[in-house]
């Protein structure tokens, strides 16, 4: 679907004035100017190092990474084909799937297969974990898949059997989510079904597109935001009363300000949610009144103060600043920008921290760790471990304030406002240092799980699961584990 | 008794000629005689001389009642190995010495004969005139045909090399014992059956003359019987007499005592013979009508003859052969043993003993072997485990299953009898029996055998039905201390490692019919006893001497022979035993004569007893070894000279077995006395490759890989990164266009790389497709395919990419990627300076230094409170210092070198944890290290 998206971003691209022939030259006046205009002031001091880092445009980091604790590492082979997939079901538990259509579950400790779980004949398009309820006598855990087949099976991730298939679909459910609270789940792909946890419909939409919701997420008072193409639709659910016993779901609101097709879409906490095109918008909306909060859109704004030319020829594809991936805490929401990352604060309502090339190709997923480190993983293989620091003052990495815009701040201030927010830039912001690479897939790392415990499991085109996994401690564990069993042997008190 | 002029003689040549009996303390019967074939200008090792056959040998002979002693087979059946040796010539010489006093006779208080089950005899002989050493056991079999119903064989393992088969002596008897037992097994079902036969057919005569006598009478009736009838009555009832004769032997051959059987795993199906045997012989034993039944019921298809009442005579008939005497099946199982016996002691002794020593201690490191150690050895390990299973059919047994069963040397004997050059040594120490079945089945691995057992079954039935002469005799011992510190350190298996550390002592429990004679000479075309040899082996004749009370006139030294004695104590000893040949024709009664008080009581070996023998005298036989340890004294420094770890060993185990052509020239590499020691007796006795598989392929690989990795360290200034990288568990690619170069040097390097467990090392010798991250996590060695094609450059790429997981080595731009390395543990391991010349002797070099490097290992793995907080707000850093202190200080690990155990420690964690080993590949770890380009 990425893949056919057309986007204005590329006819912008395409109708650019400036060929990608003279950039050098470009570079070159660049230069003169900055020096030209000396280095009292910082931006100049920025720009000269976005320049820098142009020429050599991935960061890159020595064979020496003393902080990246990964020491070890597990290949778990079980799919052939691509592995989309991953979700963890416990504390030492996560299921992969992907296109081969088989559904894995492993031990992210040991490495071990637990369960191969077949039944799809497609590959997998969204899969989902549906809790077990306390006060329900079957706990099991369930494990819903979606599949090209046009399915939903229905999986005890216990035990591995197929609880339950649902072949009833028009069209391939693109989406999973479950309400918890309301003990139902959705799926969405040309309609949205609202299911209940013995699998029987409650209610649907009429068709929405033929594109298909590509993402759904849940917003406070019963509703769901689903992302259908460029637009939002926000939907409500109603659950059944003493006045209806039948469950409905009723389309709110249309949000149409997105320019091109919407990529991503997460909940930021229970007021906000942010959404993000394939042209580099990011919006936050407020989750109440689903109004938007704030607008960034880099790139693509051709604002004549900035120093387009850098931008240009950042911009040359569309892929470059589609937003693929959300991540986010409590201030800051982490974006995958094609293949850079950018960190926007909530609060101040701005980007404090981009790497603008963080990777060869294509960020594909990232995640904050509670340490303040992201892990992002990208179509060329790697996945790479930063760490959010505040920047130091003659800090190598540029903010670029310029690049991102305020929607409220509005374009005519926009000269004036600049001196006053290069200011709090320098009080404030923060850089993503890299602090390590996980190379060992061979082919786009598709999506990685984090396991506080048992270190990072990424998947990825080349058909392959890797357990990435801190040596030291692996190697504490195991000598606990040696003595263990020596003590279970008998062996340990044998002298004394 | 051998001492300083020996000595002398093979330190200093030169002088020795001139005066070699300069030793004037010595009396006369001490002196040592000089080597008897030095004058033919060869070392004392590389010929052993008088010997007419090419290389060691087993011998089956018999003593046939007919003919006299007379050969019956070789194996290898292979003229070319006996060559000129006089097979008839030596088969009356082992036969002549057979101890064991068995016998079918009458003996007192018992109304019918008896069988006995007869213990083989275990005896050394040695010929030094023809140069022949043997290790020779007798064993009887049963047929009812022959004169007293037994036929005397014996089994000769032959060897040119007498130290050889004193130190195997408890091997070689643990072997052949099996063989025996096995031939023994099939020939007591082949007797039970004869004896059915033979029961039927008397049965049947029983009838006919019955009727006969029954028609006479009814003729007859005058009221007294003809002579006619009288002689018919008698008749009738001596074949009354042998059925009951016959049924008595057939529950005897059934009731051979089933616990002599544990322990022997060679017959397949024989606990199923037993049972079956038993429950025949029960209802055999029965009243005669379900003998009867059983005979005519069971057996429909055998006819039977009438026997008349005079047998033939013993001498028309036509002897059944071995093979008839035991079932085929057993037959041909007991070849396949004894040729198995064949392989397992090729080679020079010193080779068996460093291997026995080798496999013994690396049982004991059943935690670390894994690593460095050979899978093949594993295998056989598990080989051997399922054999002690014990209904498996032997015929399964691969060859390669070779030594891991014998014990180590328990006893190293060296026997002090070669004055006569006949002994009998039944090898008997009492005081380990309890220990030594008791550490067997606790410590080491299940041997499916146990000599010490046999011997204890010898005494039970001494006790019970022998009636012979039995005496304890200790011959040769030297010291009498050594006798327990010896078999307590059997039984830790704390083996000493060096061979010099052997003792001579044989304690001989030996079963002797009084009358016959035990010791012929083995020299009987001369008059007197050469002199040296009277020097040389007194000892007997002083033990004799000097306990002549002790022993009880039990053994009847007849020192010198001349032929015509010799003869007539053949014929004595058939005298000696005319029951038997009575006892051959059924009915006649044995005069009993030759029964023999029975004096069961065996004396204990006692240490005292034995101290009379000269405390130096063994050496002189352990020439070999005598010469190791005067190296070993004279170049202590290049012992600790890492370069040359093994002075007393430099054997080269693939020389000696296999690769003779290479012998000459490394021989030249070494102008000390260590070499006279690899070129050892067998270069003479072996020159045929060894023919188990495992161990020819592996030694020839060691050698070669040794040879190899010899070079690379000499080749290449940075071998010592690259070898770093194979020992932490970092993968070592070696990239090259040429596959043989690229294979030959991981092969090489292969030495060096640790196993994941019991399966083969993870190296992989050759790939030609880009290597991926599973290659990385399954391979510690890879070979790779340089390609020019743009294909080739998908590999470099991948190469590049996983660099972090590598180190390369190129050798076509003769350059190495890999780590910095700063330790001291390669450079020792891998010197380029080293003067180790010779393939095997540098692998095994690598060995000890790795097995020492797995120990050090294997501490820091096991090491509770390295690993545990020893309480509970220990912290995390607290306990890595501790490591670190650890690997630092007390193992002595310099910098890299910490990664090097640390990484064999998590291998054995691993190995250690494994449920089932081999089933998956451990996680792939790694440093985040820069990589430095080594170039020449």
């Amino acid at each position: 679907m990425k893949a056919n998206c057309s986007s204005p971003g590329e006819t912008g691209e395409t109708g650019s004035p400036h060929p990608p022939g003279p950039q050098s030259p470009l570079h070159q006046r660049h230069l003169d100017l900055g020096s030209g205009l000396g280095r009292s002031s910082s931006w100049t001091c920025c720009s000269s190092t976005s320049q820098i880092m142009e020429k050599s445009p991935l960061q890159t980091i020595g064979e020496e990474q003393t902080q990246n604790p990964y020491t070890e590492l597990l290949v778990l082979k079980a799919h052939h084909d691509i592995v989309r997939f991953l979700v963890q079901l416990d504390d030492y538990r996560f299921a992969s799937a992907g296109d081969d259509g088989i559904v894995v579950v492993w031990n992210a400790q040991t490495g071990e297969k637990l369960l191969e779980l077949n039944g799809h004949t497609q590959k997998i398009t969204a899969i989902i974990t549906f809790p077990s309820l306390e006060s329900r006598e079957e706990k099991n855990q369930l494990i819903l898949t979606a599949s090209a087949d046009r399915t939903v099976i229905v999986w005890d991730s216990d035990t591995g059997r197929q609880v339950q298939r649902i072949s009833c679909f028009q069209s391939t459910v693109k989406c999973l989510t479950v309400l918890q609270r309301l003990d139902v789940w959705l799926s969405g792909g040309n309609d949205l079904c609202v299911w209940n946890r013995k699998l029987d419909l409650l209610c649907k939409t009429s068709h929405l597109s033929d594109t298909g919701i590509s993402a759904l997420v849940e917003i406070p008072k019963n509703c769901v935001v689903a992302a259908v193409g460029k637009e939002l639709i926000i939907f409500r659910l109603v659950a059944p009363t003493e006045g209806s016993l039948e469950w409905d779901i009723l389309e709110i609101k249309h949000l149409l300000d997105h320019q091109d097709n919407i990529l991503s879409l997460i909940n930021v906490n229970d007021l906000s949610f942010v959404t993000g095109s394939h042209i580099g918008e990011l919006i936050i909306w407020d989750a109440l009144d689903w109004t938007m909060q704030a607008y960034e859109r880099n790139f693509w704004d051709p604002s004549p103060q900035l120093d387009t030319q850098q931008e240009i020829k950042l911009c040359q594809k569309s892929n470059d600043i589609s937003i693929h991936h959300f991540t986010c805490d409590e201030e800051n929401v982490f974006a995958a920008v094609g293949r850079g990352l950018y960190v926007y604060n909530l609060h101040m309502k701005r980007v404090i921290a981009c790497q603008k090339t963080a990777h060869d190709s294509s960020v594909l997923h990232i995640a904050k760790l509670p340490n303040r480190q992201l892990i992002s993983c990208s179509e060329d293989g790697s996945v790479r471990i930063w760490e959010l620091r505040e920047k130091q003052q003659l800090a190598a990495e540029p903010v670029p304030t310029g690049f991102f815009n305020m929607w409220g701040f509005g374009r005519v201030n926009k000269q004036a406002s600049q001196p006053v927010k290069k200011q709090q830039e320098n009080a404030t912001s923060c850089s993503l240092e890299l602090i390590g690479d996980l190379i060992g897939h061979s082919s786009s790392v598709e999506m990685f799980l984090y396991f506080e415990d048992h270190g990072l499991v990424t998947c990825s085109a080349d058909h392959l699961i890797i357990l990435w996994k801190n040596g030291e401690r692996e190697s504490g564990l195991r000598s606990l584990r040696l003595f263990q069993k020596l003590e279970e042997n008998g062996d340990l008190y044998l002298a004394v | 008794m051998i001492s300083a002029p020996d000595v002398v003689a093979f330190t200093k040549e030169e002088e020795y000629e001139e005066e070699p009996y300069n030793e004037p303390a010595l009396p006369e019967e001490y002196s040592v005689p000089l080597f008897p074939f030095v004058n033919q200008g060869a070392n004392p090792w590389s010929k052993l001389s008088g010997a007419k056959f090419s290389r060691d040998f087993i011998l089956i002979s018999e003593f046939s009642e007919q003919v006299g002693p007379q050969p019956l087979l070789t194996i290898p059946n292979d003229t070319k190995v006996f060559g000129t040796f006089d097979l008839n010539y030596f088969s009356l010489r082992i036969m002549s010495v057979d101890y064991q006093a068995s016998f079918v006779g009458h003996p007192p208080g018992s109304a019918y004969p008896k069988l006995n089950f007869v213990e083989d005899s275990k005896v050394v002989l040695g010929d030094s005139k023809e140069g022949a050493f043997a290790y020779v056991h007798h064993l009887t079999l049963y047929d009812l045909e022959a004169r007293g119903f037994v036929r005397p064989f014996c089994m000769a393992y032959i060897s040119a090399d007498q130290h050889k088969i004193m130190q195997q002596f408890q091997e070689l008897s643990a072997e052949f014992s099996r063989a025996s037992e096995c031939l023994k097994t099939g020939n007591r079902k082949a007797f039970a059956g004869e004896l059915e036969k033979k029961l039927k057919d008397l049965d049947y005569t029983r009838t006919v003359l019955h009727t006969e006598t029954e028609i006479q009478k009814k003729a007859n009736d005058k009221g007294f019987y003809s002579s006619q009838a009288i002689e018919k009555a008698n008749e009738l009832a001596s074949v009354e007499k042998s059925i009951i004769e016959h049924q008595d032997l057939l529950k005897q051959i059934r009731s051979y005592p089933h616990r002599k059987l544990k322990g022997c795993d060679l017959c397949p199906g024989e606990m199923e013979h037993i049972q079956d045997q038993a429950s025949q012989a029960s209802t055999t034993s029965n009243p005669d009508e379900s003998a009867d039944t059983d005979l005519y019921t069971c057996r429909p298809a055998y006819t039977p003859k009438l026997i008349k009442a005079k047998s033939t005579k013993c001498f028309d008939k036509k002897l059944k052969t071995l093979e008839e005497l035991c079932d085929t099946e057993y037959f041909t199982q007991t070849l396949t043993q004894l040729s198995h016996i064949e392989h397992m002691f090729r080679g020079d002794l010193c080779y068996l003993l460093t291997s026995q020593i080798d496999r013994a201690l690396l049982k004991q490191q059943h935690i670390t072997n894994f690593l460095f150690e050979d899978f093949v050895e594993v295998d056989d390990r598990m080989v051997e485990k399922q054999e002690s299973i014990p209904s498996k059919p032997s015929q399964d047994r691969p060859p390669s299953r070779s030594l891991e069963e014998c014990p180590i040397p328990k006893v190293l004997i060296s026997v002090g009898s070669y004055k006569s050059s006949v002994e009998s040594v039944l090898i008997k120490m009492e005081q380990e029996l309890g220990d030594e079945e008791y550490k067997e089945v606790e410590v080491t691995e299940l041997s499916s055998f146990d000599p010490q057992e046999n011997l204890d079954y010898l005494d039970m039935d001494m006790k019970g039905s022998i009636s012979s002469g039995e005496s304890i005799e200790v011959l040769g011992t030297e010291k009498s201390t050594s006798v327990l510190s010896k078999s307590d350190s059997q039984a830790s298996l704390t083996v000493p490692l060096s061979p010099q550390v052997v003792r001579s002592k044989a304690v001989s429990h030996r079963t002797i019919s009084e009358d016959s004679i035990e010791v012929l000479s083995t020299c009987p075309s001369e008059a007197l006893i050469p002199d040296d040899f009277k020097a040389s082996y007194p000892s007997a004749i002083n033990e004799e001497e000097s306990y002549p009370d002790g022993n009880e006139g039990a053994i009847h030294f007849q020192a010198s022979i001349s032929p015509p004695e010799l003869g007539e104590t053949e014929e004595g000893s058939m005298e000696n035993t005319p029951s038997q040949i009575d006892s051959c024709c059924i009915g006649k009664e044995s005069d009993g004569q030759l029964v023999l008080p029975s004096s069961p009581a065996h004396t204990h070996s006692d240490e005292d007893g034995v101290v009379s023998s000269p405390p130096q005298r063994h050496r002189q036989k352990d020439q070999g070894f005598r010469v190791d340890f005067s190296m070993e004294n004279a170049s202590p420094s290049s012992r600790d000279d890492s370069c040359e770890g093994f002075p007393a060993y430099e054997l080269d185990p693939s020389h000696l077995l296999a690769n003779r052509d290479i012998s000459k020239t490394s021989l030249d590499n070494y102008s000390d006395t260590t070499s006279y020691v690899s070129s050892v007796a067998s270069t003479s006795s072996d020159r045929i490759p060894s023919a188990y598989p495992a161990g020819l392929s592996s030694d020839r690989h060691k050698k070669r890989a040794g040879q190899n990795a010899l070079k690379f360290i000499r080749q290449y200034p940075f071998a010592h990164p690259a070898i770093y990288s194979l020992l932490s568990g970092r993968t070592l690619v070696v990239l090259g266009e040429d596959e043989a170069i690229v294979r030959k040097l991981v092969t090489a390097l292969a030495i060096f790389v640790p196993s994941y467990g019991c399966y083969a090392k993870p190296v992989k010798h050759w790939a030609s497709s880009p290597l991926h991250i599973m290659d990385f996590q399954k391979w510690k060695l890879i070979g790779l395919q340089r390609v020019a094609s743009p294909a080739g450059a998908g590999t470099l790429h991948a190469l590049s990419r996983y660099s972090r997981y590598t180190s390369i080595l190129d050798l076509d731009n003769k350059t190495l990627r890999c780590p910095l390395y700063r330790g001291t543990l390669v450079p020792r391991l891998a010197d380029h300076r080293t003067q180790i010349k010779r393939g095997s002797t540098y692998y095994l070099h690598v060995q000890s230094m790795l097995t020492q490097l797995c120990s050090k290992a294997f501490v820091y793995t096991f090491c509770h409170h390295l690993h545990l907080p020893t309480h509970d707000k220990e912290t995390e850093e607290l306990l890595a210092s501790r490591q670190a202190s650890f690997l630092k200080l007390t193992l002595g690990l310099v910098n890299e070198d910490v990664r090097v155990v640390q990484y064999l420690a998590e291998l054995l964690k691993l190995h250690y944890m494994q449920e089932s080993p081999g089933t998956s590949h451990p996680m792939l770890g790694f440093d985040y290290v820069p990589s430095f380009l080594y170039k020449i």
